[in-house]
């Protein structure tokens, strides 16, 4: 009855690769791209490694109009589009600007941008603040960049976290194609690896302090210690399916679930939301746990997280019930880049038939996790199930299928 | 397509001149105006030096200390307002299943008001590139991140269900209700926690609007300074605030014999993909919302009896929403009462479409349209009646409320009496 949404374009954008055939071949390969910070000298923080996106040159890509205005994730946001709407063999021109949208998400606008601006404020003078910083900073920025470049008038959003919002971005740009958009770009690219983003993130107390790429980011592991933070993201183009393939559209495949919720307040002794929000994305999709073939986890690398999070995976799956995964350890967390990624991911996994491993993690065996390390498994996907977790307890789920 | 109603039960206003919905409505039907000279810091090297702002002690309003310390100013604002709605709606959440109560809340900017006052600390004035995270408040990543509101409105009502912040910018209080709505509609919640937030009132926001002269600077008459179209208005005058409401399904809400302030029966946002920061005159795209809306509404445009004006009090939003209802309404819009609350209560960003909610419900409540004030001087360009000065006495059963912001978003949304509405 309801209509499938279906995805039939990428722009990735990965600490370890810029587009989307450089990062699936580093995840397969599980080569990482974390690395120590370069954007500023980290030595005076507790945290010294980040994941950045390599080789990306704005200028190569966009006018010099746009550089003066945006933000450093803004730009890496309309280039991925660019490449989302190519993959998906789109002209935006040749379509009604109102039959198509842009949904995305965002945790911290153009933070760095921010800094820049911030700074002229308190050492020079309100006068020196620039023209663009009204809104370059605010976190609704790649939603109108994104729909002025490529005129599209349409149902748009912007929906805010750190990292669950990524797939509620992409649940919400579903809902403007059932209700009968055509196309909807949807997702997220995020970045905050500035001075000031660093000292606002590092207050999360979650920041990884180890100074060794290979065990900074550990999931699921006896050794873990929070996590390294990324940027990037990726960009996805959704359609009814009805329209793709009347197009002749290449399909990866559907955003076929969507569950959210959000964790009780402290002391109240009520269990944690990322079960039930697992269970609902399961029935949204009209699915069954057994027809999941690997779960992108969201791998907090914070002991009492991945506790909640294996507990649930193991209540609605059982003990070792299906492969779970963290490509992610690759690139450390994108907030609400991170999941949007995961969905490209699970996507190239289903086209492919090849699960990417959660690197250098020895999994601790009370967790009773399937989790795919080593070598990336060579199994057939058809549905796959990605987790989101936004600190304060957000939690989201969605099924992508084949 | 969608059986489901949704209809606003509850509402909780914090606006400039007063905590709570009784000083807003007071306000507003008395056509005072809340504007006033800059008193949270000095403003003296700021070319607008005008502001809305809220007088609120977050303590009187029930915050406890540490609520306070970890909360960003627009988070107690949305906080005190939720529960304001929640006691107002008389819905008792505690039979509820948590997870069918959800939470989204708009925000423009977040926590702008904490992120300055923190950055000027750990870059010692501006001083430091790499800045100083030892000096850093601890809860610093709530106002990086601002989800965070809606993890404290959550907190305070007990909302287990999904949970959101939307940010579109200054129609962020629209869209979020919008989002609501459709959770509702598609069956993912009964019921919503909905409404926006901003507290915007801060050097660095002040800054950016005097960059494009987007604020105005009639300084010397503060009380009078927020003149939507009125022909000497040069700039809107930033404000402060929220508006909160509890959002549920019709007949749920009619069975446990709730107070229905309206139904929210329709709604639409589109871009004008043409200027993160500019209009174009013919207002096309909101008019387009504003069809949409009504569409979802089946309701005719002779059925909007008050059109609640975007109403900022720049000369471009004054003559591209002025052609959008032309567009949108042919001949009725001549005909409808048109105002704008910024007038009194400032432009508070994200946060003022879910005031203008508030006031358009209140409107309904009273069939008293509320003025535009300091409207003294006719603008050639905008020929519709915009209820100058003083409150009018008018049958309102149906209202149309609409925002447009930076990055080009235009919203629409339709209230209406439920046994006035067609939608099946």
């Amino acid at each position: 009855m309801t209509t499938r949404t279906v995805v039939t374009g990428l722009g990735v954008a990965a600490p370890n690769g810029l587009g989307t055939t450089d990062y699936w071949a580093a995840a397969r390969a599980g080569k990482s791209g974390i690395g120590r910070i370069t954007r500023f000298d980290p030595s005076g923080y507790p945290a010294k490694l980040a994941g950045e996106v390599p080789g990306f040159s704005a200028g190569e890509h966009l006018p010099s109009r746009l550089l003066a205005q945006t933000d450093h994730m803004t730009r890496l946001a309309l280039v991925a589009t660019d490449w989302a709407l190519a993959d998906a063999d789109v002209s935006p021109a040749d379509l009604p600007a109102y039959d198509m949208g842009v949904v995305t998400a965002s945790s911290s606008g153009g933070f760095e941008f921010g800094q820049g601006e911030l700074q002229k404020l308190w050492s020079q003078g309100s006068q020196f603040v620039s023209a663009y910083q009204s809104f370059a900073w605010f976190y609704a920025v790649n939603s109108g960049q994104i729909s002025i470049r490529n005129g599209m008038k349409g149902p748009s959003g912007v929906v805010v976290s750190d990292q669950a919002g990524g797939l509620e971005a992409l649940a919400h740009a579903r809902r403007q194609i059932r209700k009968g958009t055509r196309l909807i770009v949807s997702g997220a690219i995020d970045a905050s690896i500035c001075p000031w983003g660093w000292v606002a993130q590092l207050a999360s107390d979650r920041l990884s302090t180890s100074e060794e790429p290979d065990r900074s980011y550990l999931p699921f592991d006896a050794a873990a210690a929070g996590h390294v933070a990324g940027e990037g993201g990726a960009i996805l183009i959704l359609e009814a399916e009805e329209t793709a393939v009347r197009r002749g559209a290449r399909v990866y495949g559907e955003i076929a679930g969507y569950g959210a919720t959000f964790d009780p307040a402290p002391g109240t002794g009520r269990p944690p939301g990322l079960r039930k929000a697992i269970e609902l994305a399961l029935a949204d999709a009209g699915a069954d746990a057994a027809d999941v073939d690997v779960v992108f986890a969201d791998a907090a690398a914070v002991p009492e997280l991945d506790r909640v999070e294996a507990d649930a995976l193991s209540d609605v799956f059982g003990p070792h019930g299906v492969p779970v995964t963290a490509p992610k350890t690759m690139t450390g967390r994108l907030y609400s880049g991170a999941a949007p990624l995961d969905v490209a991911t699970a996507l190239l996994a289903v086209r492919d038939g090849v699960v990417p491993a959660t690197v250098n993690v020895s999994p601790e065996a009370s967790y009773d996790l399937d989790l795919v390390v080593g070598e990336p498994r060579l199994t057939e996907v058809r549905t796959a199930l990605v987790l989101a977790r936004g600190y304060a307890g957000f939690n989201s789920a969605m099924v992508v299928r084949a | 397509m969608n059986a489901r109603r949704v209809v606003i039960t509850g509402v909780g206003v914090i606006a400039p001149g007063g905590v709570g919905t009784k000083n807003f409505w007071n306000l507003l039907s008395e056509g005072r105006t809340a504007t006033r000279g800059i008193t949270f810091f000095d403003p003296s090297s700021f070319r607008s030096r005008v502001a809305a702002e809220v007088d609120f002690d977050p303590e009187e309003h029930g915050l406890s200390p540490q609520e306070i310390r970890r909360m960003d100013r627009a988070a107690q604002l949305a906080v005190v307002s939720a529960r304001e709605a929640l006691a107002d709606s008389g819905l008792d959440l505690s039979g509820a299943d948590p997870y069918r109560v959800g939470v989204s809340i708009g925000s423009a900017v977040g926590a702008t008001m904490g992120l300055d006052q923190e950055y000027r600390v750990v870059s010692d004035g501006g001083r430091l590139d790499l800045v100083d995270h030892t000096y850093a408040v601890p809860h610093l990543y709530n106002y990086l991140v601002p989800s965070s509101f809606a993890a404290e409105v959550a907190w305070a009502v007990g909302a287990e269900g999904a949970a959101t912040v939307v940010s579109t910018g200054c129609t962020s209080g629209l869209d979020s209700v919008g989002h609501a709505v459709e959770l509702i509609r598609e069956g993912s919640a009964c019921a919503m926690i909905a409404g926006a937030t901003d507290a915007p009132i801060s050097p660095i926001t002040l800054a950016c609007f005097d960059a494009i002269k987007a604020t105005t600077p009639r300084n010397d008459d503060p009380e009078h300074a927020s003149r939507p179209f009125d022909g000497t208005r040069n700039g809107f005058v930033l404000g402060e605030g929220s508006a909160v409401f509890v959002l549920e399904e019709l007949e749920g809400a009619r069975a446990r014999g709730a107070h229905i302030y309206a139904e929210i029966a329709g709604y639409a946002s589109r871009c004008n993909a043409f200027h993160m920061t500019g209009l174009r005159p013919d207002g096309a795209e909101m008019a387009e919302a504003i069809t949409v809306a009504l569409g979802e509404a089946r309701l005719n445009p002779e059925a909007v009896d008050y059109i609640n004006a975007h109403g900022s009090g720049t000369k471009q939003n004054d003559r591209h929403e002025t052609a959008a209802f032309k567009k949108s309404l042919g001949d009725h819009a001549y005909r409808t009462p048109v105002s704008s609350i910024k007038s009194m209560v400032g432009h508070s960003l994200g946060a003022i479409g879910s005031i203008e909610i508030a006031a358009s419900v209140l409107a309904m409540e009273h069939h008293v349209v509320p003025p535009t004030a300091n409207l003294h001087t006719p603008d050639p360009e905008c020929d519709l009646d915009y209820v100058p000065l003083t409150a009018r006495e008018h049958r309102t059963d149906a209202v149309l409320t609409v925002g447009s912001g930076f990055g080009g978003f235009q919203s629409a949304m339709v209230l209406a009496r439920p046994e006035r509405s067609a939608a099946a």
